[in-house]
């Protein structure tokens, strides 16, 4: 069953098509990777669909309901979730303000709760909290939470993203290159969080994501963007072996060179 | 440099520790506070007495001690002490009532700069917003719209009864608070730099429509200010009876004036109370976090499902609410109000007892509001007054033979407060860039977990309990 499905879609800045006319469909429970060179149009492919930027083209659709129009606000109260690619926590928050600020939506206080301390509100709260502290244990952070995010390592920082992405509760997540800038032992962690993410909380995951291992490790599609479009879509046996992805990635000669080379290497 | 700071900060910390052993802090408050009235007492006019007994709150506040402890040394001091104190020399009652407005003012303000992120320049309008509301109400001006500004009423009646002024608080928080959200709507896709010029001048608009709202139909009287604004009434027999405790314990026969002025002192007191309760309760809650995301990062903040707009909105709205109940205060304190009152100084003075304070920061933001107040009505004035004095005693500076009465009266101190608070300012961001008292955001992890461990001790134990 299709969760997120998206035609035609097109975001342009000035003369310049970011994203041209892409149609790509995201069934539920999947794991699903967009991979592309640098300035493929990845990452604005992805503010478009979370309403980050409006597009000029095409349809949205998310849980047979379209988000075209919607606010960023909105679409994440749908039920869409994401990580930034330069990690965005609120740095002078704790952890786990951090983690609470993700539940907003899901959290009914009323203004007269708030300041009356209603019973109602202090159970919302207290809620709350042992949720981020699951979310915490979940994602292996447990322990930090009272540290200010921006006093954290960088790979905690990526968990505490993972966290607080996760605590809206979403029905999708999308993760923008998750991994950068990760050692192996920490990209090995994070690709066992990922599957986890799936197989426990039975959540639908897109990822933008360069390095190989991970893609190849965990997808179960993968769509090549180059220059806004979709250029291939297939499992990872397939996109390994299609001659455009590899031109896309390293240029024609390259291509003839290196077929064999590019895929033992980055499997 | 830094190393002097590092030894007076340890040192400092070193005797903070010591003074919170034990029974110590207990016997120390009590010690200084007593220390502080009693000075006071003896010497109403003194600054250092005065700073003492006013610096006295802080050590309360921060010295480990029992909260129920804290809470009646505290009610003892707001409502024993610094009624009598401020009865016999009325100035200290003054400039606590001026530390309890600008408080107030600037707690207003640290939710939109200070939580929000969003630079306010304007912050003022508000206040006189609150004010006009109840200037214009509350006198005559409702008799003279359509005579030239200046006229007095003859009639010598007032539009409203004087007990309106309580209705009028809330229609003054009220007001406030919808001007903010109209200011907001349509500056809030401007961020930094882009909304503090459009606030300054939204201030300055405020400004002037109150300089020059007096044709064509006269609502403000236009620069001369309306003037006389009514008190609220205050029951004679209370007087009467209040005069029996306190004409002892002050050594004269208090006035109606004094009893005003004791009046505004306790309803802004009331005031501030439960802002700082409403912008604590608001700060730790969905509203207060949303705010604090936006101030760290808007994307990822909408990203998370903040409602920017709203969220902006009501901390714009919350903000200027309390600046329009200190307004309405303002009013009928002074009896006056011009639009002289509302410059965009005053704007910039609230958010420098903010910045000075700490942003965020309510206790920093309290001492801000307090420290500020203080050096322009008791530091800098004692002093000026001190030097007149010695101008006027002919007393002569030995070895270089000056003698005071030479002294140039442009050297007034009270005519620098602008520069040397420039140059706090400036010290404080070199060296204490967070201000005074910095925002710590709660510890709450280890609490939290500990409470859910018991839970569940408990839950085992229900169990346990239950099988046998």
């Amino acid at each position: 069953m299709p969760l997120l499905e998206t035609k035609e879609v097109t975001k342009q800045f000035g003369g310049l098509t970011a994203v041209d006319r892409m149609d790509f469909v995201i069934d539920e429970g999947q794991i699903f990777s967009i991979i592309g060179p640098n300035g493929a149009g990845k990452t604005t492919f992805f503010n478009t669909m979370t309403g980050i930027y409006k597009p000029e083209g095409g349809q949205i659709e998310f849980m047979n309901q379209s988000v075209i129009g919607k606010r960023p606000d909105q679409i994440a109260n749908l039920g869409i979730s994401r990580t930034f690619q330069n990690i965005r926590l609120f740095g002078n928050m704790t952890v786990i303000e951090n983690i609470l600020v993700g539940m907003f939506t899901r959290l009914r206080q009323s203004a007269i709760g708030i300041i009356f301390r209603s019973r109602y509100f202090k159970g919302e709260e207290e809620k709350a909290h042992q949720r981020v502290l699951e979310l915490m244990d979940f994602v292996g952070i447990g322990g930090l939470g009272d540290e200010l995010a921006r006093n954290l390592p960088y790979g905690m920082q990526r968990r505490v993203e993972i966290a607080r992405a996760l605590s809206s509760d979403p029905k999708l997540l999308l993760l923008d290159e998750p991994t950068a800038g990760m050692n192996p032992h920490e990209t090995d962690e994070a690709i066992a969080l990922f599957r986890r993410l799936r197989d426990e909380l039975g959540i639908t995951i897109l990822l933008i994501e360069h390095d190989m291992r991970v893609v190849m490790g965990i997808s179960e599609r993968i769509s090549v963007m180059d220059y806004g479009r979709k250029i291939a879509e297939g499992t990872p046996e397939e996109i390994r072996a299609n001659p455009k992805v590899i031109e896309a990635y390293l240029g024609r000669e390259a291509m003839e060179m290196s077929i064999d080379g590019l895929s033992d290497a980055d499997v | 440099m830094p190393e002097l700071k590092l030894n007076f900060s340890t040192l400092s910390q070193k005797l903070f520790v010591r003074l919170n052993q034990g029974k110590t802090p207990y016997i120390f408050s009590i010690l200084y506070l007593t220390l502080g009235t009693t000075l006071v007492y003896i010497s109403p006019r003194s600054i250092i007495a005065f700073l003492i007994f006013i610096s006295s709150p802080i050590f309360i506040y921060y010295l480990r001690m029992d909260t129920r402890f804290k809470l009646v040394i505290g009610v003892v001091t707001a409502l024993v002490l610094v009624p009598v104190l401020g009865v016999r020399n009325i100035f200290l009652l003054e400039t606590i009532f001026q530390i309890s407005v600008f408080a107030a003012l600037a707690l207003g303000l640290n939710i939109v700069v200070g939580f929000a992120g969003l630079l306010d320049l304007g912050y003022v309008a508000f206040y006189a917003v609150g004010a006009y509301v109840w200037a214009i109400f509350g006198s005559q001006q409702m008799f003279l719209l359509h005579s030239i500004p200046g006229t007095t009423s003859t009639s010598g009646q007032f539009f409203l009864p004087a007990s309106a002024f309580y209705l009028f608080l809330f229609l003054g928080i009220g007001l406030a608070a919808i001007t903010g959200i109209l200011l907001g709507l349509p500056v809030l896709r401007l961020r930094g730099d882009y909304l503090a010029i459009v606030t300054l001048g939204f201030g300055e608009v405020i400004r002037v429509l109150a300089n020059n709202l007096d044709k064509p139909i006269n609502l403000t009287n236009g620069p001369q200010g309306i003037s006389p604004i009514q008190r609220p009434p205050l029951s004679a027999s209370l007087m009467d009876a209040l005069r029996i405790f306190l004409n002892p314990l002050v050594g004269h026969n208090v006035t109606e004036g004094e009893f005003y002025n004791l009046f505004f002192y306790l309803a802004a007191l009331v005031v501030i109370v439960v802002v700082i309760i409403l912008v604590q309760r608001l700060d730790d809650s969905n509203v207060g976090r949303a705010w604090t995301a936006i101030r760290e990062d808007e994307v990822a903040a909408i990203a998370m499902g903040v409602p920017l707009v709203k969220m902006k909105l009501a901390a714009f709205a919350a903000g200027a609410s309390f600046a329009g109940a200190m307004g309405v205060l303002f009013a009928a304190n002074r009896t006056f109000v011009s639009p002289e009152s509302f410059s965009f100084m005053q704007s910039i003075g609230v958010l420098s007892m903010v910045i000075l304070g700490g942003l965020g920061s309510i206790p920093g933001v309290i001492v801000g509001a307090a420290a500020v107040v203080i050096l322009n009505l008791q530091v800098l004035q004692g002093l000026s007054l001190y030097l007149s004095t010695l101008r006027q005693s002919g007393a002569v500076i030995p070895i270089i033979n000056f003698e005071w009465k030479n002294l140039s009266t442009q050297l007034d101190p009270a005519k620098y407060q602008r520069m040397l608070f420039g140059l706090i300012l400036i010290i404080m961001m070199i060296y204490r860039p967070a201000g005074l008292i910095p925002a710590e955001r709660r510890k709450r992890e280890l609490h939290s977990r500990n409470a859910a461990k018991e839970d569940h001790i408990e839950e085992e134990i229900h169990d346990v309990v239950e099988e046998l």
